[in-house]
């Protein structure tokens, strides 16, 4: 369980790290938290020839309100997302899904955006920035760009990020009146990835009788966190009763094909998906009408 | 690769591998084998230091990543081992409240969680100053018992946490980065 050699570099600015990972292409790792790189370097699954060490570089840790938008730095721990009072208020989904990452070890080391980057198919995140619409902003030597959650997930570990890019932020906008969200999650007891994982985030109407929009992430299920459209579609515009909720959750697999592993087999995941979606709404409803 | 840190309050300097893991270097390198390695995959919690005041999981985790940080091992928790060590007692060899507590209420069997289990523990207890029974159990469920003593291991936070909220007030050393 000792990862095989390589040379270290940590670089003091985010400038001189993105000439280094274009320098170095695909025989190169970042190297933020750890939490995500190093399990699998233990186990020679990754045995990248540099490390980039950009857990030290300063200012990419950050909570912060930036024209109307909630930023968050991509090295900001899930500890501090879980205790931020700006997400609390603004966006209680994200410190909601922080909460039930890993254990408080993990928590005080693993950083947002390496858990993004690295796109575990057990991962927390994915569900909520899904169902959250974030964008994620990716720079490289010649400038940034913006990346809709909803494109990052590409497959398993597989993200939209190019090689020489480095995710450095993940923008929300907060939440809206009457609207409310929830993560809903089964997890692995030993590591506590989810086995399944359903965000949901619903805006209802006035009364709070109606869904007017919904939007699910789900994450677990298949090699990649995706948007449960089928499930949006059946609940948007509905009249909330227990009937279209569970009707709506039996569509949280359709189109995917399930992983299936020693954890839990394809046909249980499914289920599970179902389960777990319809729990994540019924309790987004209820968040949603506590603000009403 | 040079590093620097401070261990238990004492300034460490090292020339280390960039591979090397930190609780290899706690353990190897400088001799401090209170840390235990247990499953090796960030799940047991056994090799549980604070890290600038935080609990982390030192067997993932370079040493290179800890330079310029502050570890607290179980060795440098009693106060006579580290000055202005946390616990409020004067350098009179005094168990630290949680060690007290696992003392005091039966909280290790075969002792190879301990370690790990106390500076989680230590952490909660800085975080939180009187959590009920599922704060602790939340807490602590990176930390795994093999002899599943748990409920002793709360009854000992338990008692800690009693314990530091009488002894009043309660300072965190100034180099910790992390005020309780």
């Amino acid at each position: 369980m000792i990862p095989a050699s390589f040379e270290y570099q940590a670089p003091k600015t985010l400038d001189e790290a993105l000439r280094l990972v274009e320098r170095h292409g695909d025989e190169a790792k970042l190297l933020a938290g750890g939490h995500s790189l190093l399990p699998l370097m233990k186990l020679r699954l990754a045995t990248p020839r540099y490390v980039i060490d950009i857990g030290h570089l300063r200012g990419m840790s950050y909570i912060r309100e930036e024209n109307g938008q909630i930023a968050i730095g991509a090295l900001t721990t899930h500890t501090e997302i879980e205790q931020s009072a700006l997400l609390a208020s603004k966006c209680p989904l994200l410190p909601e899904t922080a909460a039930q990452i890993g254990d408080v070890q993990v928590r005080n080391r693993g950083t947002i955006g390496g858990s993004l980057a690295h796109a575990d198919p057990g991962a927390d995140y994915p569900a909520a920035i899904l169902a959250l619409d974030a964008e994620i902003i990716a720079a490289n030597t010649s400038g940034t760009r913006t990346i809709p959650a909803r494109d990052f997930f590409v497959d398993m570990l597989t993200t939209q990020l190019h090689p020489g890019e480095i995710l450095t932020q993940i923008r929300i906008a907060p939440r809206r009146a009457q609207s409310g969200a929830a993560y809903e999650k089964l997890h692995q007891p030993a590591s506590g990835f989810a086995i399944v994982g359903v965000a949901a985030n619903v805006l209802l109407g006035e009364g709070g009788k109606t869904i007017e929009q919904a939007a699910i992430g789900i994450t677990g299920l298949s090699a990649r966190a995706f948007r449960a459209e089928a499930v949006e579609r059946a609940l948007s515009g509905k009249h909330i009763s227990e009937k279209v909720i569970e009707d709506a959750s039996r569509n949280g697999a359709e189109g995917v094909e399930p992983l299936s592993d020693l954890h839990a087999s394809g046909e249980y995941r499914r289920e599970m998906a179902r389960v777990f979606t319809r729990r994540a709404v019924a309790r987004a409803i209820v968040a949603a009408r506590g603000d009403a | 690769m040079e590093i620097q840190l401070r261990v238990n309050g004492k300034p460490q300097q090292s020339s280390v591998e960039p591979r090397l893991l930190l609780v290899h270097y706690l353990r190897d390198v400088l001799g401090l084998t209170g840390t235990h390695i247990g499953c090796e995959t960030s799940i047991c919690g056994a090799c549980t230091v604070l890290l600038d005041g935080q609990a982390v999981k030192s067997c993932t985790l370079l040493a290179v990543q800890a330079t310029g940080g502050e570890i607290t091992t179980i060795e440098g928790l009693a106060s006579n081992a580290q000055k202005g060590s946390g616990n409020g007692a004067a350098g009179n060899g005094a168990l630290h409240a949680v060690q007290e507590g696992f003392w005091e209420k039966h909280g290790l069997q075969c002792g190879y969680c301990t370690p790990g289990m106390i500076l989680a523990a230590v952490d909660l207890l800085q975080r939180k100053k009187n959590p009920n029974e599922r704060e602790i159990r939340t807490a602590l469920s990176g930390n795994l018992c093999r002899c599943t003593g748990y409920q002793h291991i709360v009854e000992a936070v338990q008692y800690a946490a009693k314990k530091m909220s009488a002894r009043k007030p309660l300072k965190m050393a100034a180099s910790s980065g992390r005020t309780p």
